[in-house]
């Protein structure tokens, strides 16, 4: 008789996993199983709701990327009404997007992810995390607690809530922005990119090149890739096509509200949440290790494979350099710290360049609705994947289906092959210690679920 | 010597845990005084212990306890009584923990309806039965607010609560104190719009607009939601979402509150009082559309909502 190794709560993300991993009886991985615990009931919950409500209802679902969903689903709304929102408040979005998001990979860099590499994976768990950041490397500490607040205070000031926004709404955003509120934005942005540039080239020089053994084996596996991008194949986090990329770098491209044509939801009796699949990639899913069957990643490191190239100058000099280490596609599951962080670089300068647009203090932010029968898709990437927001109102403007597949579901089944993976590899002869557990836990936050 | 803090989210969202964050350099400062012994968010302690060797949940001993969300499931009930036994001080942080919260918008419906829909009701999905497995808990009939499950001591109401209140109740409690809440007064108390008690008349208006304003002037040039003719809940929600100082947040953005830190006081019942305060400024509380489920957005525990019977189908 074989056992059972529980890892629970799997720590450092963001919500509730259980990993289990079934030993042989010679103490080797025969299976692993990821196990999402936790459904709240969103698509159900929000029938009835009136439309122009959902984008404040949704954004509820993650208090990490909260503006993913208020994005997403604004966008949903506006296709719903069939109204298109003015430049200035597309504008305005994707600013506060922008914001939000480079509080978030911040958040996820140094809080999250650091500690495994700045404290080592080996380490006792007691000083395993940020507040043994806090004591090993105060200086940097300080700084991202600045800084992450910094973009916390920001989206305040100016759309009242960072934490589960109310400032977008179908056909436009509540209020425009002022120019004094630009020019006191504008300087904080630049010091938000300061400090981005200052974390790509730390971690550079810290803990992509100290690491890149780690890097070259776990949790690696071989799986398509699906992000949006824009007409002429940049990253975009707003708005775009999605494509698809098959692992060994061939893709099809196909518009947001087309997204049922090339995705199918699979369900497990072991897992709350579902399994998303390529549907054209044959009879899938399977989450065979060595032969996986309409498997794919989302989130930064897909973004980075899917994407031709960035859409600002320094985070493409950023890509550049990747590639030209790793090629395209790669498949090493750590580099998706090193993509985040690259992401985060098109971020800062995104933020700097909307505010530098003058149009953004246009006082014309919104359209006026109608209520209407409708469907509307709405498709941003949220920063741990491509985020789908599908709705079907009645005429009154209610909801009547709503169909929701956020970016950490697509991840599903290629986390369940990473930890699969990397338990395999590290656990032998029913050897293991709380070091190498973590490093199956570390397959799985890469993914930033 | 620190005093001994345990974390714990059950059905919630994370954007507790992120207001914790977001105190920031306030956080630096508290730290040496606090030692989460369990935080997972933050810190890799494990129930079953490091090497998951246990077969029992364990949550080490703590002076303060600090639980967000809401309770959905039967995990959730055992973690929340076995962080309520190892610890002396409960805190119930974020409105739902307090109130239900937004996942007590499920409470409309019932758990076979819900199941149905997300597991063969969804056009992306393939049909199948509904996940059932020892490691995805069992959900409990409806979504409850900690109090309905354990004693708390302490709540920090908010979606999510502001980190000026966190780091006070934090304060109070190291400085010895048992017990901490935010004075009773109402978003309106704090709200600086111009108020003329009275409405454009006729149906509230739903959002498919913005409010009337001008963005150069501030918000105390601005006439008040409700006058305007829309829905706002700042009459019967608790004061305190912008912090010590700054006006009420939603309101900040040029939108209406939506009831996110809960009733003003225990036992108060804020749809009957906010459709008395509609009255008074001449609005028809009966034009408001999904009038149960956003006059209860935040607060849909403590059986506040539940599934009414089927109605037949509209023409
Ligand atoms: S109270 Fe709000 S922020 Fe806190 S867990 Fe609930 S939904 Fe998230
Ligand atoms: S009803 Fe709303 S806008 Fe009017 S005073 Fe109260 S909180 Fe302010
Ligand atoms: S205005 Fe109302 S809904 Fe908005 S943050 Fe304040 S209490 Fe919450």
């Amino acid at each position: 008789m074989g056992k059972i190794v529980n890892i629970q709560p799997v720590t450092r993300i963001e919500g509730h996993a259980k990993v289990a991993i079934h030993l042989d009886d010679a103490g080797n991985v025969a299976d692993t199983r990821l196990h999402i615990q936790t459904l709240r009931g969103f698509e159900k919950f929000v029938e009835g709701r009136p439309v122009e409500e959902m984008p404040r209802i949704v954004c509820h679902i993650c208090g990490i990327c909260p503006w993913s969903h208020h994005l997403a689903s604004s966008k949903a709304g506006d296709a719903c009404f069939g109204v298109t929102p003015p430049p200035a408040a597309v504008k305005l979005r994707r600013l506060m997007q922008m914001i939000a998001y480079v509080g978030d990979k911040l958040l996820h860099f140094y809080f999250l992810a650091a500690p495994d590499f700045v404290i080592g994976p080996d380490a006792d768990y007691a000083v395993r995390n940020v507040i043994g950041i806090v004591n090993a490397a105060p200086n940097i500490a300080k700084q991202v607690v600045h800084y992450r607040q910094l973009t916390a205070q920001i989206l305040e000031n100016f759309a009242g809530r960072a934490i589960h926004p109310t400032f977008s709404i179908p056909g436009g955003v509540s209020k425009p922005m002022t120019e004094a509120e630009r020019v006191e934005m504008l300087a904080h942005a630049l010091e938000l990119l300061d400090f981005s540039m200052f974390t790509i080239k730390f971690a550079k020089e810290n803990v992509f090149a100290k690491y890149i053994d780690a890097i070259k084996t776990l949790g690696v596996i071989k799986v398509g890739h699906l992000g949006l991008v824009t007409d002429d194949g940049a990253l975009d986090f707003y708005d775009g096509k999605l494509r698809l990329m098959q692992p060994d770098g061939s893709h099809e491209d196909f518009a947001d509200d087309e997204y049922l044509d090339h995705i199918g939801e699979h369900v497990e009796p072991w897992s709350y949440q579902k399994f998303p699949y390529a549907k054209k990639w044959g009879d899938g899913p399977a989450m065979d290790l060595d032969n996986p069957v309409g498997v794919y990643r989302t989130n930064c490191l897909a973004r980075i494979n899917v994407c031709d190239k960035m859409a600002t100058p320094l985070a493409q000099a950023e890509l550049e350099e990747f590639r030209a280490e790793f090629g395209r596609p790669t498949h090493l599951t750590l580099l998706y710290h090193y993509a985040r962080l690259i992401e985060l670089v098109q971020c800062a300068e995104q933020t700097v360049e909307l505010l530098e647009d003058p149009e953004i203090t246009s006082s014309d932010v919104r359209k006026k609705i109608e209520p209407r029968s409708g469907r509307g898709v709405g498709c941003v990437e949220a920063p741990r994947g491509t985020l789908i927001h599908d709705y079907q109102s009645d005429d009154e403007g209610l909801i009547t289906q709503a169909n929701l597949i956020v970016g950490t579901t697509h991840n599903n089944a290629a986390m369940n092959l990473s930890v699969k993976q990397a338990a395999t590899e590290l656990i032998k002869d029913g050897t293991y210690d709380q070091a190498i557990l973590n490093k199956v836990e570390m397959a799985i936050r890469a993914y930033d679920p | 010597m620190p005093v001994k803090v345990v974390e714990e989210w059950l059905n919630s969202c994370s954007g507790c845990e992120i207001s914790i964050l977001n105190l920031g350099d306030t956080l630096l400062d508290l730290l040496p005084e606090l030692n989460f012994v369990h935080i997972p968010v933050l810190i890799d302690h494990k129930y079953y212990g490091q090497t998951g060797e246990s077969d029992v949940i364990e949550i080490p001993e703590a002076d303060i306890g600090i639980v967000s969300g809401g309770v959905r499931n039967e995990e959730h009930k055992h973690v929340l009584e076995e962080t309520r036994k190892k610890t002396k001080i409960l805190i119930a942080l974020g409105s739902c923990a307090a109130h239900g919260g937004i996942p007590a918008q499920a409470n409309m419906y019932t758990n076979k309806d819900i199941f149905e829909k997300l597991f063969r009701g969804s056009p992306s999905t393939d049909p199948a039965s509904d996940p059932n497995h020892p490691n995805v808990p069992q959900w409990l009939d409806s979504c409850l607010a900690l109090d309905e499950v354990v004693e708390v001591d302490v709540t920090i109401p908010g979606c999510p609560p502001h980190p000026d209140w966190i780091a006070e109740a934090l304060t109070a409690l190291l400085e010895g104190k048992t017990s901490w809440s935010l004075p009773e007064r109402s978003v309106c108390d704090t709200c600086p719009v111009i108020r003329e008690k009275k409405s454009a008349a006729g149906p509230v208006r739903r959002c498919f607009e913005n409010l009337e304003f001008n963005p150069e002037e501030g918000l105390d040039k601005m006439r008040c939601i409700n006058e305007q003719g829309f829905l706002c809940l700042g009459p019967v929600t608790l004061a305190g979402c912008a912090g010590k100082e700054g006006v009420p947040r939603c309101i900040q953005a040029r939108t209406p509150c939506r009831g996110c830190f809960g009733p003003i006081r225990k036992g108060a019942r804020p749809m009957v009082d906010m459709m008395g305060a509609m009255s008074s400024v001449g609005l028809d509380p009966k034009t408001v559309v999904d009038r149960r489920a956003i006059m209860n957005r935040y607060i849909g525990g403590h059986g506040n909502l539940r599934p009414l019977p089927a109605r037949p189908a509209r023409k």
